[in-house]
Parts: structure tokens; sequence; C-alpha cells
């Protein structure tokens, strides 16, 4: 299969690989597919006080297109707000990165991704606010 | 350092290159100065001379096989080979009876034979083999009923070049009055062949995994005790009214070259392979996480096939782009299944995502081999480095134990 120029620069050029503190209250973690399906993303998402993402790092493991795809997404996701990022849909990524169509399911796998990290921050925010309300 | 010409060939099981001495006598099989004739022209000296070049490559094929001559018929390939053996045998001895055996890693070519064969009302038993892909010969005794006509089990695996048993296989067979069918399509020039020993009755065979053209193949069919077919393709009557159509003299020439030079050569050439396949093993032998898929002993000189635990097969391939190997991933072939040869092995699902065949034949060198071992670990490295799974199994997580958000 001939990848796109795209794919490929991701893939040897992989943007903000690496890990963030799962445990830090400011960021998501979104772990989405399994090893049986041969696929298994991590994005990690870290907003400030803004409630801006800042930072954003991910793992893949998995084929060349949905490492290119989570690359990419820590790139589109940094200096939006988590509403803006929860627009993110998976067209926007196999568009960008010319996916074929067997390569689609990679791009949805981005999406998937975006949405556990997302719902992981709002989890943690709604049971730091809950904790903190039954305090005062 | 120097002679190194990238991308690098490790693909020798999928197909090889045409040697040159066969390339040569190809050649002299097409023009006007050449033997162009029509071996089946009994009337003039070009189909004569045709039909002796014909006639001497069987020679050629057959010698290989520990067979005679007229037991050789010339198909297009394996893939043909196989479907006139098993759907050819299976269908004139369906008086007696109307069950198959055969086993889970075969090639497509079998398994897809015997699915059409079971939608015409024959009925077929997929032997799972052992975990180091050699069949268990008491699983397969049990397996035998009264009604089964034809077993049909590879020589030489494709994916993990295991070696089945033939000889075993075929004694039991023998006693029971049963077709014994062998894709050979692996090991002519790999491994020794004798169809008298090992008592097998119908053998595929193709020329372009031994230095030959593609597009050419044979079918050894044995006399004694006769073994009868129904035809598949009809027409002329050549191949006594088993195959007919125009015999491709050129290309019968290049396999009968092609068989004469893997039959001479085997001996020194397994030793060679033997060699450097252990070389390109050893270097990668001190890696953590690898599984060699297959038995190491019955096995192929020129195959390895090794799991790379927590890295993709497909993007493990396309970071190794100067190397030309096969993976038994999904995503290669896009469809989403990983190796249906690794799955019935006991491989788990990671696992075989996460294999590569390396296959090296008679070009390869030691310093393609010293190459790969070098791309082939920065390449793990890299992906390692870029795999949550690899995290997650350094910080002591058992990844069975995890629940999967599954899509
Ligand atoms: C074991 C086996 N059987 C059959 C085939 C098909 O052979 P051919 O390409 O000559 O049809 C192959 C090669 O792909 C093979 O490896
Ligand atoms: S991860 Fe399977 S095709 Fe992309």
């Amino acid at each position: 299969m001939a990848y796109s120029d795209k794919v490929l620069d991701h893939y040897e050029n992989p943007r903000n690989v690496g890990v963030l503190d799962k445990d830090d209250p400011n960021v998501g973690t979104g772990m989405v597919g399994a090893p049986a399906c041969g696929d298994v993303m991590r994005l990690q998402i870290k907003i400030n006080d803004d409630g801006i993402i800042e930072d954003a790092k991910f793992k893949t493991y998995g084929c060349g297109s949905a490492i290119a795809s989570s690359s990419l997404v820590t790139e589109m996701v940094k200096g939006k707000t988590l509403d803006e990022v929860g627009e993110i849909r998976n067209k926007h990524i196999a568009d960008e990165l010319a996916l074929p169509p067997v390569k689609i399911h990679c791009s949805v796998l981005a999406e998937d991704a975006i949405a556990a990290a997302i719902a992981d921050i709002k989890a943690k925010r709604a049971a730091r606010d809950g904790s903190e309300a039954v305090a005062s | 350092m120097s002679s190194l010409n990238i991308p690098i060939y490790m693909d020798y099981s999928a197909t090889t290159p045409v040697d040159e001495r066969v390339a040569a006598k190809m050649a002299e099989c097409l023009t006007k100065q050449g033997h162009f004739g029509n071996p089946a022209s009994r009337s003039h000296p070009f189909g004569w001379a045709a039909d002796e070049l014909v006639e001497q490559s069987r020679d050629n094929v057959a010698k290989l096989l520990g067979a005679n001559s007229k037991e050789i018929v010339w198909t297009s390939g394996a893939t043909e080979s196989d479907n006139l053996a098993i759907k050819g045998a299976a269908r004139f001895n369906v008086k007696k009876g109307k069950h198959i055996v055969t086993l889970k890693t075969e090639h497509k070519a079998v398994l897809d034979t015997c699915r059409q064969l079971e939608r015409e009302g024959f009925e077929v038993t997929y032997l799972d083999p052992l975990e180091n892909g050699l069949l268990d010969l008491d699983v397969f005794k049990a397996a035998l009923r009264d009604d089964t006509t034809v077993v049909s089990i590879m020589h030489v695996n494709n994916e993990i070049g295991v070696i089945q048993d033939l000889a075993a296989i075929g004694k039991i067979t023998r006693e029971r009055g049963i077709i014994f069918h062998v894709d050979a399509a692996q090991s002519p020039g790999k491994v020794a062949i004798d169809v008298e020993a090992m008592n097998v009755d119908l053998m595929s065979l193709c020329a372009h995994k031994v230095y030959g053209p593609k597009g050419i193949g044979a079918l050894y069919v044995r006399r004694k005790p006769r073994i009868r077919l129904e035809a598949q393709i009809h027409g002329g009557g050549h191949e006594r009214g088993m195959r007919s159509g125009t015999l491709a003299t050129h290309q019968i020439v290049g396999m009968g070259e092609a068989f004469r030079i893997a039959h001479e050569e085997m001996d020194a050439e397994n030793i060679r392979m033997g060699a450097l396949r252990d070389r390109l093993w050893n270097g990668f032998s001190d890696m953590e996480e690898i599984y060699l898929n297959g038995d190491l002993e019955q096995r192929i000189p020129g195959n390895l096939n090794v799991s790379f635990n927590f890295v993709e097969g497909e993007s493990l391939i396309m970071s190794m782009k100067d190397i030309a190997v096969s993976s038994g991933s999904a995503c290669t072939s896009a469809s989403l299944e990983p190796s249906y040869v690794l799955r019935a092995i006991g491989r788990n699902d990671e696992l075989a995502h996460s294999s590569i065949r390396f296959t090296i034949g008679r070009f390869t060198t030691e310093e393609e081999i010293d190459f790969t071992i070098a791309k082939t670990r920065e390449a793990v490295e890299k992906l390692r480095d870029l795999s949550p799974l690899w995290d997650m199994h350094n910080e002591g997580i058992d990844l069975a134990s995890v629940v999967w958000a599954s899509h």
C-alpha cells in the first residue's frame, strides 16, 4: 500500500510522543482500541486555568496511519478549548492525511481517543467540584 | 559495505527472481530463431523440437520428485494444481465417499478449494496443528473415516516454513486406501522429496518459488496404484486429458531448468542458507519479548518468522522500508484479520499482529543479513518507544487483564 506524504511525514517524525501525568487533575487521558484488533491509541491532553489545551501527548500501537492520525491530532488540539476539540471529526483527520478507505477506521480511532480524553478530564473536574462542594 | 542493493529482498517465499541460467533457456523458445513451435504439432520439426524440450523438462521435474516423467501434468501453477488435485480426486471418487481431511494452516488455494467442495455437499475436516505448526499424527488418524477419500496436507508451510512428516502421513493414508495430496509449492530445492518413499499420490508444484517463471506449475499424478481425476479444464485433450490447453514451451522449459538446478544445488544451498538464517536469528536473540513462530528444527533453512511483541506488523514493515519482508498482520491485506496460520498454531492476536516473515534465498548475502538485523532492531526500538503497550508491559501490567475499549 502506498502512503501519502503527510502520513509518511507524521510517521517518520511523529509529533508530541510521550506521556503526561495521568493523575494530574488538569490532564485527560483517552485510551482506545485493543491489542487484539491491532491498534491501541493513548491520547493525553493538558488544559490550563483558562480551559485551553496547552499540551498534548500520544503513544500508539498500530499501523502507520493510526500513528500518523494520533500524531496529527496532538497538533490539532493544542490551543483549543475542550468544546472546540470536541468538534473534531474523523473526516477532518482522514482528509488531512489523505487516508484511503481501508484506513478510515484509524482516524475513527483518533476521534474516539479525543472523546475519551475529554470525558476523562470532565469526570475529574466533576469529581473535584463535587468534593469541593461537600467541603465548603 | 558498498555492494548493498537497496531495497533488500527478504521475501523469497512470496516469489523468487528467475535465475539467469533459467531465463537464458526460456529465451530460446520464443522467437522465430528459437523453438517456438507448438509441442502438439506432430507433423513438422518445429513441433518435434518443442516437444522434445517439454519432455526433457518433464524429466527434470520428475527426477526431483523421484517420479516417472509420465506422472507429471503441466498446469499454470500451484493454485491450479491444488484445484485439479482436490476437486478432481474428490469428484471422481464421489461414489466412495464425500469426506476430505486437511489442515488449518494450508494455503488458501487448498482451503478455498475445500470450501467450494463443501458448498457442493462434501464434508471437510480442518485439523488444528500443534503449537509448533506440525500435524499431530494421532489427531490425524482419529479424523479419518470410512468415507474419507482425499487427504490434503502441505509439505512446507509458506508462512512459518515448517516441514510436515509426509512419510508418516503417507504410510497411514496408503494403508487406508485414501488418496494423499500434498501442496509442495514451497519445497523443491529446500527439502528432499521422494514420492515413492512418502507414498504421495498427488503433489502440487510451481516454478516461481524455485527461481523459475511465474504462471507455470505441475501436478504429480501417481500411476501405480493409478490415481484418477476428473479434469477441470476441458479442450484438446492435452496432458492425457487431465489438463487441456497448448503447452507453454518457454514456461515449461523454465520450470524444467529451475528444477534441474534446484535438484543439483540443494545440498550446498541449504548449508549456506541455514548459516544465513542462524546469523539472522542470532542477531535478534538478545532482544526482549520476541517469539519464533513455528518449529526451529523441522523447518526449511530459508525461513524465519518472528513476532516482535508490542509492535504492530504493518507499521514495522513501514519503518523497515529498505527491506522487503511480509507480515502476518491484518492491515497489510486490508482484511483486518491477523494471520490465520499464526492463529491456528495458537498465537494470540497480539503476537499474530506483531509478526514478520523473513525469507532468504539464493541471492541473499551476509551483508544483507547484517543490514536487516540493524534496520529491524532500529525499527522495533522506535516503535516500542511509541507503543503504549510497551509502556504498560514495562510497568508490569498484564495486558490480558486489561478491559479494552474495543471498537
Ligand atoms: C503453499 C503454497 N501453495 C500454493 C501457492 C500458490 O502458488 P501459485 O502462485 O503458483 O498459484 C503458494 C504460493 O503463493 C504457496 O506458498
Ligand atoms: S490500525 Fe489497523 S489499519 Fe490502521
